[in-house]
């Protein structure tokens, strides 16, 4: 059973330059009970893949075509009542700045009890509930806490809240957008062990954003990687993360701190820049930077496989070269 | 809380002492003295050292600020030299006057200012963005009292709707809100413009921040989204605003009271020039300073009370 | 989307102007500024009359060709008066903003760069002038010195001086931080070379905005002093003394008032509607701080 599955979506956004293509047909799922990483550069349309999913989209923000099938209704058609009534229900989100995502001058109690809006249940019930979910995430004295304001809290705190609150209605898909960039390594971990165990206990499903290669491995079953708009890989995390079968992900994967084995004066990179989205080239959208440019790159790749459920946009899987 | 207001009115009364006495030594600084002022050049030598004796002006500047102090902190502020009347009593007699126009003129000009902007900035570039931008910004410097003139000329004068003349009858609420129309018209219409603006642009701030993001990723109803999340925060600088603005408020009610003969501070100030009436003047000019001090740091305990990172000092 | 537009780097002239004739609102504030500012200096060869020579026969007449705006009570042409009137206007606008931006930048730039007591001693400083209702202060003053042209021009510029000051100040405090700063200064540059050669010039933008919003309203504080009998004598002609004229006839002679309104109306709009569209131009930031 799938609970999130995007077929051919393309998003563009409306520019003084142009139209700006930031998503081009993109197709992903996510099963039931299982955590999806989504993985690529700043730029490579992760933010504008979420909010088309919740369809909380910039003004100049336009879906030109696709589907994204939420337990089996097309969120993209929904009437926006209807979309109202799943956030925060059915789907819920972590954002990515913890400073950022609660409003500074309402208590955290006052927020956690608006978002039960929809709850008949007395006030009382739900600041239990409130509570009850602060210790769950492991914030000691949580129902004194609830009369704080979030300044009073520091990030790691306001991302457990936040967690907290998203997984409060017990959703079936949680969307986390880099819920741990903004902390630091010690307090990542933390995270990232509560959230797998929180999964585990509610049985939903995550969608889970980050550039950090280490926690995709270290909590994801697939991982999906993005450049510049589009899917170039997907599959399970040990196949795309042992056996990359597109040179970006190789590349991606080859610049990673914690895969570097051989003692370096210079951090790998990857040379050059992310295509202009307004004015794209034609053919392989990473062929300027690819080191394994050839003649057929002139031509866009479609994705095929590269072994059972594990999938790249790139000549080189039908060629049969090396991966 | 409770610190921060105290810290804050520690604050308002250093001020007060401050301007107090800033306001002394300006005007032992500049050319011209009142005892001149009062009696006129051919006041005779006897009748000047009698007059500055009584006013205590023949003292040393540092005892005479003192004596100051410590006669306003009982309330008084000397007599006027011609009715013999204390000149407190005769301030606080016209305070009210005053107060009501300026109170009447922040409210009607705050709802309809907040209400646009807000309006503004969640309909962002559509029509009545763009129309209500214009207007505020046409409105927001012309001065008060050529709105009262013009207003004045065309609603009392022409069309006879509203009178031109006094507060109205004391006692008739009615009669008294006629009378006020006009007059509060002229003072508020360019605080509709300035709040306008300064709400659109402090909301469109807000709504671009991330926990507005957050409340309508929890499926939050649009309307609590605006008003409950949003317009919370974008308050805060319009109360600010609000507090300082009693003094360009004040300043405004002087001329709008002369342009439709009302009662009131401003009033009394312009007669007691005419009249020589030096007391009168600075004890009316010391109380609108109190009062515009007292108004800023309300504002500021308000913006405490809405803001707790404020009262934490954070 | 949010903005997420850098900072502009500060636009020469010729990118400012260009920017003004594209905005609209900008370009008719240009126009109206331009034809105040050159009716105010043209004044002794276009105003068709002498502002201040009485013609009793001809007294409170209508508008007509020879008198476009009508005449007084004493006879005198009104339009003519409008005219010499902007003459004053800016004659108290401009000393008073340029001593109050030059106070306000030297208290402000050495509030915000120096140590923490003079900060706090000039931001006391700054609360202290701020809480003189401008037009109560002036009368104090007028009260005592009777009125003049001088008073009103020192009594408006010290009490702007802290709009000036305050912006001055937190502006110098958030470029003290500035990498380019700290780099200057860990090269050993001194304090008058940072202020000189990086502080100024980056204030200086946000300051021309705010003192263009400014002019209005210290015309108007001049118009309404002398409305009130306080500012400009007679016989010198102001459009606050017009409007007063005006004002004791404005049951029979309603165009007086309606002549003495109109140049400050439409000054006040000239420079807001330039204000904004330099503001726009130059720091998009400093959005709803201009004006009161």
């Amino acid at each position: 059973m799938t609970v999130l599955d995007i077929q051919g979506l393309s998003v563009s956004y409306g520019t003084p330059r142009g139209e700006l293509r930031a998503l081009r047909d993109v197709s992903l799922s996510v099963p039931e009970r299982k955590i999806v990483g989504i993985v690529g550069e700043s730029g490579c349309g992760k933010s504008t893949l979420i909010s088309a999913i919740i369809r909380l989209m910039a003004p100049n923000a336009r879906v030109r075509s696709g589907t994204v099938r939420f337990n089996g209704q097309d969120l993209l058609a929904l009437p926006e009542a209807r979309m109202r009534g799943l956030r925060g229900t059915e789907i819920s989100m972590v954002f990515q700045d913890p400073m950022q995502t609660h409003n500074p001058v309402l208590t955290v109690g006052r927020q956690m009890i608006d978002i039960q809006y929809r709850d008949k249940r007395s006030k009382a019930d739900k600041l239990k509930r409130a509570a009850e979910m602060l210790a769950l995430v492991g914030i000691p004295d949580a129902r004194a806490r609830l009369n704080q304001y979030p300044f009073e809290f520091s990030g790691g705190m306001r991302q457990r809240i936040a967690i907290a609150m998203a997984l409060m209605a017990r959703p079936s898909l949680l969307i986390a957008d880099e819920p741990t960039t903004a902390l630091d390594a010690t307090l990542e971990v933390q995270i990232i062990k509560r959230l797998r165990e929180l999964q585990d206990e509610i049985g939903c499903s995550i969608l889970f954003i980050s550039h950090h290669l280490g926690v995709i491995a270290e909590l994801c079953d697939e991982v999906v990687v993005m450049y510049a708009g589009e899917v170039v890989e997907a599959g399970s995390v040990r196949d795309v993360f042992h056996h990359p079968a597109h040179p970006y992900t190789r590349a991606l994967l080859e610049c990673d701190p914690g895969h570097i084995k051989e003692k370096t004066r210079n951090l790998p990179t990857i040379p050059g820049n992310i295509p202009d989205l307004v004015s794209l080239p034609g053919g392989c959208i990473f062929a300027d930077r690819c080191p394994q440019r050839h003649d057929a790159c002139t031509e866009h790749p479609v994705m095929s496989e590269a072994s059972a459920g594990h999938r790249a946009a790139c000549h080189l899987i039908k060629a049969g070269a090396p991966a | 809380m409770l610190s921060y207001i105290l810290r804050r009115i520690g604050l308002a009364l250093v001020i007060t002492v401050l301007a107090v006495t800033t306001l002394f030594v300006i005007i032992h600084a500049i050319p011209g003295d009142p005892v001149s002022t009062m009696l006129g050049p051919r006041a005779s030598e006897d009748m000047r050292a009698a007059l500055e004796q009584r006013m205590g002006l023949d003292r040393p500047l540092p005892v005479q600020i003192a004596l100051f102090f410590g006669n306003m902190l009982r309330g008084d502020l000397g007599t006027d030299v011609f009715s013999n009347r204390a000149v407190t009593e005769i301030v606080l007699g016209q305070i009210p006057y005053t107060l009501v126009l300026i109170l009447a003129s922040i409210a009607w000009s705050a709802v309809l200012g907040i209400a646009l902007g807000c309006y503004s900035a969640v309909r962002r570039n559509s029509l009545g963005d763009r129309l209500t931008g214009i207007l505020s910004v046409s409105v927001i410097a012309v001065p008060a009292f050529v709105v009262s003139l013009y207003s004045l000329l065309i609603f009392a004068v022409r069309l006879q709707w509203f009178p031109a003349i006094g507060a109205g009858d004391t006692g008739d609420i009615l009669d008294q809100l006629h009378h006020l129309v006009l007059p509060s018209l002229a003072i508020g219409l360019s605080w509709v413009g300035y709040i306008a603006r300064l709400v659109r642009a402090s909301m469109l701030e807000v709504l671009g921040e991330g926990h507005i993001r957050t409340a309508r990723a929890f499926g939050l109803p649009e309307r609590r989204v605006i008003l409950g999340y949003a317009l919370r925060l974008a308050i805060l600088p319009t109360v600010t605003v609000i507090g300082v603005g009693m003094g360009f408020l004040l300043s405004a009610a002087v001329f709008i009271e002369i342009v439709f003969s009302r009662p009131g501070l401003g009033s009394l100030v312009i007669d007691s020039i005419m009249q020589r009436n030096y007391p009168v003047v600075m004890g009316s000019v010391l109380f609108s300073t109190l009062i515009f001090v007292a108004s800023t740091t309300l504002a500021d305990i308000v913006n405490a009370i809405l803001d707790p990172r404020i009262r934490s000092g954070k | 989307m949010s903005d997420t537009s850098l900072p502009k780097p500060r636009s020469e002239m010729g990118e400012t102007m260009h920017h003004l004739l594209r905005d609209p609102l900008g370009l008719v504030g240009l126009v109206i500024v331009t034809l105040i500012v050159g009716s105010a200096l043209l004044a002794p060869w276009i105003a068709p009359y002498d502002p201040i020579a009485m013609n009793i026969p001809d007294r409170l007449q209508g508008p007509s060709a020879a008198h476009l705006l009508g005449t007084d009570q004493i006879g005198r042409d009104t339009f003519s008066r409008v005219i010499w009137g902007g003459r004053v206007a800016l004659q108290v606008a401009l000393p008073t903003i340029g001593g109050a931006v030059a106070i306000g930048l030297i208290l402000g730039m050495a509030a915000g760069y120096g140590p923490k007591w003079l900060d706090t001693l000039i931001v006391l400083f700054f609360d202290t002038l701020r809480s003189f209702p401008t037009v109560m202060f002036a009368l104090a003053v007028v009260a005592l010195v009777g009125p003049s042209l001088n008073t009103v021009i020192l009594v408006i510029m010290a009490t702007s001086i802290p709009t000036y000051g305050r912006v001055v100040r937190t502006l110098t405090q958030s470029l003290k931080e500035a990498e380019f700063i700290t780099a200057e200064r860990a090269l050993g540059a001194s304090t008058l070379r940072i202020m000189g050669v990086h502080l100024l010039p980056n204030v200086l933008g946000p300051l021309a905005v705010l003192a263009a919003m400014d002019i209005p309203t210290v015309v108007g504080l001049e118009a309404g002093l002398s409305f009130l009998g306080m500012g400009v004598r007679p016989p010198t002609p102001s459009w606050g003394s017009l409007l007063n004229d005006g004002y004791s006839l404005i049951r029979n002679t309603p165009w007086l008032i309606i002549a003495g309104g109109i140049p400050l109306i439409l000054t006040t709009i000239g420079f807001t509607f330039l204000g904004e569209a330099l503001r726009d131009v130059v720091d998009p930031k400093l959005r709803g701080k201009g004006g009161k």
